[in-house]
């Protein structure tokens, strides 16, 4: 098993966060995990991305060119990758804000709602990153939800373990959702 | 087993120094390796080192010179034009023989260059880069793990030969988080008597020094230097190979490029063409012998040297094959990093050119 994916977004919608969260959720149930995220400029108000694989096996190249799995936040996210989703693979775009819808019809697309979902029914907009990994887990069977769970606890300062409930509500709203 | 974590390049190269018994640290932060400096203010006052935020490269690397001298265990770290700014306290400390770790976390360059990773640093590194007739022990990890084992390596190799070792990876394995398994801490405790610690009446005054104005005593210097490169060079040559007792390509890569290489050589082999890795874990002393038997073996075709720059490593391959074999390179800049495809199609292109 190996899943090459890549989570893109502008800067502060959370994209370097759902990334280093699946990894760390992989690694807890003793799967192999890199992530590689973009670093400089383009996180600083542009567009950010991590790349992330999980694998039984050793890692080798923690960069590729085709995805099995592309997770688009933005528009200028969405055109650069779409067309890097491998056939058969999946492509997660944000369908409240992102107003071009992708064309390719030889991969699975699944448009969510995820900023107005979090807003409306959540009150928080900042979890819409949960959403979507919730939607991720429950799409393709890479990590368990109960292990994303485990990630927060252990990855967010003491201080914000007031929001893990909110985080896992959103995770649950996504998974509802496809 | 040791403690697992999941861990940026950078911080686990800083946790692995505060493992091996780092006693001081001078550096200034830059991209991208500011996590190290970072890392290591945030920890220090759960341990016993010195940090010092110096006001430069050229200062740190001048504190690093002192605190070696004085017998810690000492490290900086930065990114190629920082490495740049160093260069005459790495030769002065290179000539003063004094052990102490660097780490060049590069990016891409000449000039203030780019902040993404590049592997342009590779001449710098493994020719001198300073002024004068001397080679740093160079360790190249490709993985977090390694951002740890090599780390500890440096610091016992730098100790083992009264040398600064340098550790050359690039922003990406710096920038990147991978698991690692952390060793338990080591109880560090210096035997250097020849450190400058204050002299005691039992013994005579400790000197160090770069500077040997008579001629004759700067030759007797460089013949003592060049009897301990001859040594290193005769027992801590490192390398890893992936599938190379066959294979008709051999791709010789080293840093974040070597993790790329291993993928080209699996989707090679996969349309039936059989390429090899050879991969320098240490980039001075280079592997040149083993290179040369690869380039005397009838399966082998070429060399292909893939690494971000326009071609330094590549050199010291056609060096070793003495023109038994045709070598090329690929390579991207400007913090470009390739892809296994790409590096595949050259390598395939070129094959069939026979």
């Amino acid at each position: 098993m190996l899943y090459e994916m890549i989570f893109a977004g502008f800067g502060g919608q959370g994209v370097l966060s759902m990334g280093k969260l699946i990894a760390y959720a992989a690694m807890k149930e003793g799967k192999e995990v890199s992530w590689m995220p973009s670093y400089g400029p383009e996180m600083r108000g542009g567009t950010a991305n991590c790349m992330v694989n999980i694998s039984d096996d050793p890692i080798s190249s923690p960069v590729v060119n085709e995805y099995d799995v592309v997770v688009a936040l933005n528009l200028p996210s969405l055109k650069k990758f779409e067309n890097k989703v491998k056939k058969g693979g999946i492509l997660i775009w944000e369908s409240s804000t992102i107003k071009d819808p992708p064309t390719r019809t030889d991969i699975k697309v699944y448009p969510l709602r995820a900023v107005e979902l979090a807003n409306t029914e959540l009150k928080n907009g900042q979890v819409m990153n949960m959403l979507i990994l919730g939607s991720l887990v429950k799409l393709i069977n890479v990590v368990k939800k109960e292990s994303l769970v485990v990630a927060l606890k252990e990855t967010l300062p003491e201080r914000h373990h007031k929001l893990i409930p909110l985080n896992e509500k959103a995770i649950d709203l996504g998974m509802s959702k496809v | 087993m040791g403690e697992i974590r999941f861990m940026k390049g950078n911080e686990a190269l800083a946790e692995a120094a505060i493992r091996a018994g780092m006693q001081g640290y001078f550096g200034y932060p830059i991209t991208p390796q500011s996590e190290i400096v970072e890392y290591l203010a945030m920890q220090e006052p759960n341990h016993d080192y010195v940090l010092v935020h110096a006001e430069s490269e050229v200062a740190s690397i001048n504190m690093l010179y002192g605190g070696a001298g004085a017998g810690s265990r000492v490290m900086t770290t930065t990114s190629s034009p920082g490495f740049s700014l160093m260069q005459e306290g790495v030769s002065y400390i290179a000539c003063a023989e004094l052990p102490c770790v660097i780490a060049n976390i590069s990016r891409g360059g000449p000039g203030l260059g780019t902040i993404q990773a590049s592997q342009g640093d590779y001449f710098q590194a493994v020719k001198g880069g300073g002024h004068g007739d001397y080679n740093l022990i160079v360790l190249a990890p490709n993985s977090v793990q390694e951002m740890v084992d090599h780390t500890i390596m440096a610091f016992e190799l730098a100790d083992k030969y009264n040398t600064p070792a340098l550790i050359l990876t690039d922003g990406a394995i710096g920038q990147m988080m991978e698991k690692v398994v952390l060793p338990e801490p080591i109880e560090y405790k210096p035997n250097k008597p020849w450190a400058t610690t204050g002299k005691t009446k039992d013994r005579e005054r400790n000197y160090i020094t770069s500077l040997y104005i008579k001629s004759e005593d700067m030759e007797q210097k460089n013949f003592k230097l060049q009897a301990k490169y001859k040594e290193i060079k005769e027992n801590e040559v490192r390398f890893e190979s992936y599938k190379i007792d066959d294979a008709e390509i051999i791709i010789v890569s080293y840093g974040v490029s070597s993790r790329t290489s291993k993928k080209v050589v699996d989707l090679a082999r996969e349309k039936g063409i059989k390429v090899g890795l050879l991969r320098p874990i240490t980039l001075w002393p280079f592997p040149t012998e083993e290179i040369a038997r690869l380039s005397k073996l009838d399966s082998t075709k070429f060399f292909l040297s893939v690494e971000m720059s326009v071609g330094q490593m590549v050199e010291d391959v056609k060096l070793n094959v003495e023109g038994r074999k045709p070598v090329y390179m690929y390579g991207r800049t400007g913090g470009i990093m390739m892809t296994p495809e790409e590096i595949l199609e050259y390598a395939v292109k070129k094959y069939e050119e026979g």
